[in-house]
Order: C-alpha cells, then structure tokens, then sequence
C-alpha cells in the first residue's frame, strides 16, 4: 500500500513539474503576475511529492519488503539497519530518485529562499528547474521505476554488493549529489538569465551562492568517495582516474571556474557571456556524468546499471538541455556586453587564466574519458586510457594554476603593475623556492614529484597569507591584525580555499613520491621492519560478522620498543553474493598513515601481509574539508546574507 | 627460499595486490617492473592496473612482465612483447602516434583555443587612461609620504 502511495506520488510530482515548468515561463513572457506566482508553490510541492516517494522506498528498504523488485535485487534481511537505509541510493532506480529529490528540493529553495529576486526571473529559474525535473521523472518512470512489485516475492533477497556495505555509501552519494544537482541552480539561471536576455552583477550575486554551495557539496562529496577508495579497496589508491571518478572531477573543476567568474560578473560587470556559458557547461558535464555512470557505455569499476536503452534517454536529455540552452546562448549571447574594461595585468585577466586552466583541464578529462569510446566507433581500435595518460596529460595544468594563484589574486582589478604587487609574494617565493630545494636535498634519487609538489604548495598556501596580510593596508602590526579579523568573510574563505589547494597539492605529491611499501609472507607470531617501525603478526583468527565470515588478522606496531597501534585488518566473505573484500587495517598519524592489509594463507604456512606507510596521507582529504570550509565561509559573506545592494540594483519589474 | 627476499620499494604510484611469491630477487630488475605494471591494464577488470588487481589475468601478466625482464628483454621490448599478445588495450598509457595525436594534443590544443579566444577580452590601455610621467611621480610622493 505504502509502496503504491509511493508510486502515485511520483506521478503525481510529474504532473506538479510540468505546471511547473510551463506555467510561470508563461506567466513571465505575458507579464501575469499570477501565473508567475504559481511557481513557488508549484516547487514545493513537487518537492513534497518526491518526499513522500522517496519515504515510501525507505521504508520498502527498512521493512524488507521482498515483493519489490529493486529490494530483492540489493538488500537481505541480515544486512545491518545502516546499510539498508543507505541500500536505498546503492543502486541505480533509488539513487535516480535521490537525484530527483535534491533536484525538486533545490527548486524549492529558490522558491523559499527567493524573496529578493525579480518576480519574473525567479519564476523562469523554477520553472527551468522544473523542466529537468520532468525530465528525470519521465525517464524514471518509463525506464527505471523503483516501485516495481514482483508476482511472487522470494523469501529473501540477493544483498548489497559488498563493497557499498560501507558507512562512505551514507554520506558520498548524497554529498556528491547535492554538488551535481546543486549546479542545476547555475543552469537554470543561466538559462532564465538568456530567456531575459540580461545579466548583471545581482545576477551574479545571486548565482554565485548557488554555485558554491554547489562546489562544497561536490568537494566534500569527491572527498567521501576518494576516502572510502582508500580504506575500502585495500591497496591505499585514492584516486584511480576511472571513468566515474572523472565524471564527479569534470563538474567539479567547471564549477571552480564557475565560481572564480561570476565574482568577476558581480564585481566588474564583465566577462558576462563567459560566466553564463561556464554555468550551462558546468551542468552539462554534471549530466554526462550521469551518462557514464548510468548507461555502462564506458567501463568503469561503479558497475551502477548497464544499460544501452537509459543511455539512450540519458543522451536525449543531454542533447536537449545543453542543445537548447546553447542554441539560446549563441542566440542572446551577443546581448550580454560586458561593461567593464581590463588590462593584460589585472586581476580580471588573472581569473581569466584561471577559468582557461580549469575548463581546459576539465576537458583534457573529458577527452580522455571518451576516448576509448571514440577510437572504438570512428577508428574500430580497442584501447584504454588510463592513469598514466591522465598523470600526464592533466597535471601541468593543475602546477601552472597553482603557479598562478597567488600572483592572481595579488593583482588589482581592471589594471596593475606587475612590480609592486609582486614584491610582497617574495617572501612566499623564497620559502616555496627554499622547501623545495630542502625536500630535494633530503630525498636525494627520488623523482621531482617531492620537492616540486612540496614548493607548490609552500608557494600557494604563503601566497594566500600574503595576500590576506597585504589586505590590512598599512601601519602597526596590531593595527593590521585588528583589520583582519574585520575582513570580510569572502577574503576569509578566499584565503582559507587557497589554503586547502596548497594543503592537497602537497600531499597528493608526497604520498605518491614518498610512500614506503613491503610485501611478504608472515608466519603467525613473526614480525618484519617497515621503514622506522616493527611489525608483529600476534594472531590470525575467524570471527563471523552479521551477513559476513571474516578473518581477522591481529597486526602489533611498534616503534623503538615502544607500541605504537595494534592493528586488525579484515579478509570479509559474503557469502550472499559470493564476493571477498578486504578492509585495511589503518592507523592515522598526523604525518603519515600506517596501511597493513591481510593477503591470503600461504600453503606453506603464514599470511602473506601488504603493508605501507604513506606519508600525509590524511592531508589531501584535510585540503578539500579546509577547501569547502573556505567556500562555505565565503557563502557567508555579508554581502549574501544581506543582499540589500542586490535589491537596489535591480527595480523590481 | 630466495623469492621470500623482501624488497622495500619506494616507486612514484602505488602497487599492490603483487603477492610475495611473484617478487623477484633482483631489486633493479623488480622495480622495472612494478614501473611497466604501472602502465599496463588487467584485462579482465575495470580500469585497474596488473599492480592492484587480484584477478588470475592480472597474475599472469605480472609473471610474464618478470619473465621478459629476467630473459634480458628492455623495458620496450618486454612491452612491445605484451601488446603483440594482448592488443593495443592492455596499454594504459595510449601510444602517442596516429590517431591518438588527437588524444595527446587535445590539452596543448585547447589551451591554444582558450588563450585565443581570451585575448580580444583584454583591451589595450588607451594613452588617456595613461598617467603622465608628473602624475606618477606625484603619486609616488604621496603615497610615501602616507607611511
């Protein structure tokens, strides 16, 4: 009964979304305020309806009802409570439905939260986000309806995979999401903004919080899922360039240059047609990511649903969305001249350089991600494009932004002069140039990857402080410091973004130049040095978990005699789905992690064991929580909490 | 036995799933090739390099990379060996001939487009919009005196 509510409110959603979406653009292009108003309301309770769907899947899940298909395909009755709430999204029908719901919910924030935008902008903006809205649902509803019952329900169900019964498949997905479907906002407004056929600096004052917010969402969420890789697949990987982890990396990138442009729109009313084409690509390439995860045209590890008939609907959206909303681009772009004027030296050509950077790096992955898929159909060569390419091809992008960024942000707006601006950085330069050549000396023989991350991020992370201390203007210490606790937040969250780039930066590097491994066969109660430490197998045993057999392995670390962690790390069977996993045994250090994983019994007795010790390890996941700490101090900021100036600027109409 | 040596390795890129048995004796020889690894694709898996795979295939290819480096073959020719066997899509890191140009080029490419496409952004200072040389120097004064 619950389940057939469900599926009536999704319908029902449908219906709501496509008044929606038709409507308010025709209340706005007739100029009639009611139908206008229609919108909000329109929002929220499309909004409700997919609420209440998504509830009646919960507790599908939750109760174990086995007459539902979907339920019978990813969860048992044994499989703990977290993992069947979080079982919902786990698969390909109920994480379309999540998607749906941050995309309605998001919709009906720019309903609530609104108030302070032109009626008529605000109605075009829902009703656009209604229109994707009626998309997904359709496409929900005709190829992968969650609320499937089966004739005959079986007595249990076939689980979860293994590797997704993890507390990362909790918070990764639905952080990731929000970032995806969080850039929806930029799009609608983009497109809302071309319909008008105007943009302004309260335009941009009001994309950019969605924007960032949007970002953070999908940094913490990259994070999550870089995380979980880690501590999951049992070899300390944390970024493997696989097809979906690109699809989350493209969005990603095009949503910072996003928002590094649209602070170019609000402050100098400039680079206008750019900003609007970055915010239609930035979730163009959030839906070619739900292309590749979804339509299994490319191979990657996230075996998520494969395929060919949703692939083809999925393409169809994509070709209407980004189709339509650049023919409108090409269209009104013209429209949208820029005011303000700048120099070559100048912190608007900086932020230029940025979006270049980013865009092109973005589509450096993007070209690699499809290539395999390209060569196969244009030139009939089977081929892979795989971490080395991307090391390769996409890192001197990432090493000239950071090169320019502290420079950047020095700049002035419209013109500067190189010289002055850049005799503060010095300091900055010479500690980077110092670090760099001090790694260098004390790793003498290793690869350059070391001191030239490590003078990367001493230069990003000093130029940041630089730039906040050159802020205060002159005079006093004291004086200063007090005039920089009274910066504005968004310097604050510029500083403290920058910083969580350089932190990152650094130890993406040091963990790949630096990491110490050691593979071998160890007897119960052996123990083998690793780097400084000595490694003691104390015992192996078997312990049944509650859908799983594992075998455990007791692995005691010590130091010069002194104990540093014991350590368990697991062999887990599932016998539901027949499938191994492993789980690491870690021990987070602030300068490096301690990475034992259990290998198989050797038949001549002893286990062999993969150990490591990976320096920093924490910090590239410390970088992104210090990155969106810094975009979410900057959303913040007075001038978005306030918003007055937003009123002035633009008359209501 | 002699293959129960252990080799502390410190290689830019992680390795793992090598089981202790398949370790060879000769350090050099040993790093050479877990860097060959690297770049090459276990067949029957997704994306993941010989290296981290624990597939059988993947197996098989790691004995035959320490094979042809034990028999005395050069990184290249251990490779060239490989793909001869195996086809262009157990390379992980696309030769950089043909039409793959497209693939390698397309970075340096678009760059090219991005700088060209935002050079007419920046309009050059008119001589209005200049200082005089009086004028800089008078604001230099002033600016010194400030401090």
């Amino acid at each position: 009964m619950i389940t057939e509510l469900g599926h009536f409110a999704l319908v029902l959603a449908l219906g709501v979304a496509i008044i929606q979406t038709v409507l308010p653009l025709l209340g706005a292009h007739r100029g009639d305020v009611r139908l206008m108003a229609l919108a909000g309301p329109a929002a929220s309770v499309q909004f409700v309806l997919v609420l209440v769907a998504f509830a009646a899947l919960t507790i599908a899940f939750v109760t174990s009802d086995f007459s539902l298909r979907l339920v019978v395909l990813n969860s048992h009755t044994a499989k703990p409570m977290l993992y069947k709430i979080s079982g919902v999204w786990g698969n390909h029908e109920g994480s379309l439905l999540l998607w749906v719901l941050i995309l309605a919910l998001f919709g009906a924030c720019a309903g609530w939260f609104g108030a302070n935008l032109p009626m008529r902008l605000r109605a075009r903006v829902i009703a656009v986000q209604g229109s994707i809205g009626v998309a997904f649902l359709v496409f929900m509803l005709l190829t992968s309806n969650p609320f499937l019952r089966l004739e005959f329900p079986p007595m249990n169900g076939d689980d979860l995979n293994p590797l997704l019964q993890d507390p990362g498949l909790a918070f990764h997905p639905p952080f990731l999401y929000l970032g995806y479907v969080g850039l929806s906002m930029a799009f609608s407004f983009a497109v809302a903004a071309l319909i008008e056929g105007r943009v302004d600096a309260a335009w941009a004052r009001w994309v950019r919080p969605w924007t960032l917010a949007a970002w953070v969402f999908l940094t913490l969420g990259i994070a999550l899922g870089s995380w979980w890789a880690y501590y999951e697949l049992g070899w300390g990987g944390f970024w493997f360039w696989d097809p979906v982890e690109n699809a989350s990396l493209m969005p990603w990138l095009f949503a910072a240059a996003l928002v590094h442009s649209a602070i170019v729109v609000e402050k100098r009313e400039s680079l206008k047609a750019w900003t609007i084409l970055l915010a239609i690509l930035a979730f163009g390439f959030s839906l070619i990511g739900t292309f590749i995860v979804r339509s299994g045209v490319i191979t990657s590890v996230h075996a998520f649903a494969n395929d060919p008939e949703r692939g083809v609907y999925i393409l169809l959206i994509l070709g209407i969305f980004m189709g339509g909303a650049l023919v409108l681009f090409a269209m009104r772009a013209g429209a949208m001249e820029s005011k303000g004027v700048f120099a070559l030296v100048s912190r608007e050509s900086a932020l230029v350089a940025n979006n270049i950077l980013l865009a092109v790096s973005s589509l450096v992955v993007f070209v690699g991600t499809i290539w395999p898929l390209l060569a196969e159909i244009l030139f009939d060569r089977t081929l892979s494009v795989g971490e080395p390419f991307f090391n390769a091809a996409f890192t001197p992008f990432m090493v000239a932004l950071a090169v320019i960024l502290p420079v950047g942000s020095a700049m002035p707006w419209k013109r500067g002069q190189m010289r002055p601006r850049l005799l503060p950085l010095r300091g900055a330069a010479m500690l980077a140039v110092a670090c760099g050549a001090l790694v260098f000396a004390m790793q003498t023989g290793r690869s350059g990857l070391g001191p030239i991350g490590a003078a990367l991020a001493i230069w990003v992370v000093a130029g940041a402080l630089t730039d906040l201390w050159q802020r205060t203007g002159r005079g006093d210490v004291a004086g200063r410091l007090g005039r920089m606790m009274r910066l504005p937040r968004a310097d604050w969250g510029k500083t403290t973004a920058h910083i969580g780039l350089g932190i990152t930066v650094f130890a993406v590097a040091a963990m790949n130049a630096w990491v110490t491994e050691d593979i071998r066969v160890v007897p119960v109660g052996g123990s083998y040095p690793l780097g400084s430490y000595e490694v003691t197998l104390v015992g192996v045993a078997e312990v049944p978990g509650p859908n799983y057999l594992a075998t455990v392995a007791e692995l005691r670390v010590t130091r010069g005699g002194d104990e540093v962690a014991v350590l368990f790390p697991e062999k887990r069977f599932y016998p539901v789905q027949g499938m191994p996993t492993t789980e690491a045994g870690i021990d987070q250090g602030l300068t490096r992690d301690l990475y034992l994983v259990l290998g198989d019994a050797q038949d001549g007795g002893g286990y062999a064991v993969r150990s490591y010790i990976k320096p920093f390890a924490g910090w590239i996941w410390l970088g992104a929580i210090v990155m969106s700490l810094g975009g979410t101090l900057s959303l913040t900021d007075r001038r978005y909490r306030v918003a007055a100036g937003a009123r002035r600027a633009v008359p209501a109409e | 036995m002699i293959r129960w040596l252990v080799i502390v390795l410190a290689l830019a890129g992680p390795a793992a799933a090598v089981e202790p048995g398949e370790i060879l004796a000769d350090p050099a020889l040993e790093a050479r090739a877990r860097a060959l690894s690297q770049g090459l694709r276990c067949l029957v898996c997704r994306n993941e390099n010989i290296d981290d795979s624990d597939a059988e295939l993947a197996r098989d290819l790691r004995l035959l990379v320490r094979e042809r480096l034990v028999e005395g073959d050069t990184d290249g020719q251990a490779m060239n060996y490989i793909v001869a066997r195996y086809g262009e899509y157990v390379l992980l890191r696309p030769d950089a001939g043909g039409v793959n140009l497209i693939l390698w080029l397309a970075g340096p490419v678009l760059l090219l487009a991005g700088i060209g496409m935002a050079l007419p952004l920046l309009r050059h200072r008119r001589e209005e919009d200049e200082l005089s040389v009086e004028d800089r120097a008078r604001l230099a004064k002033i600016m010194a005196d400030e401090t």
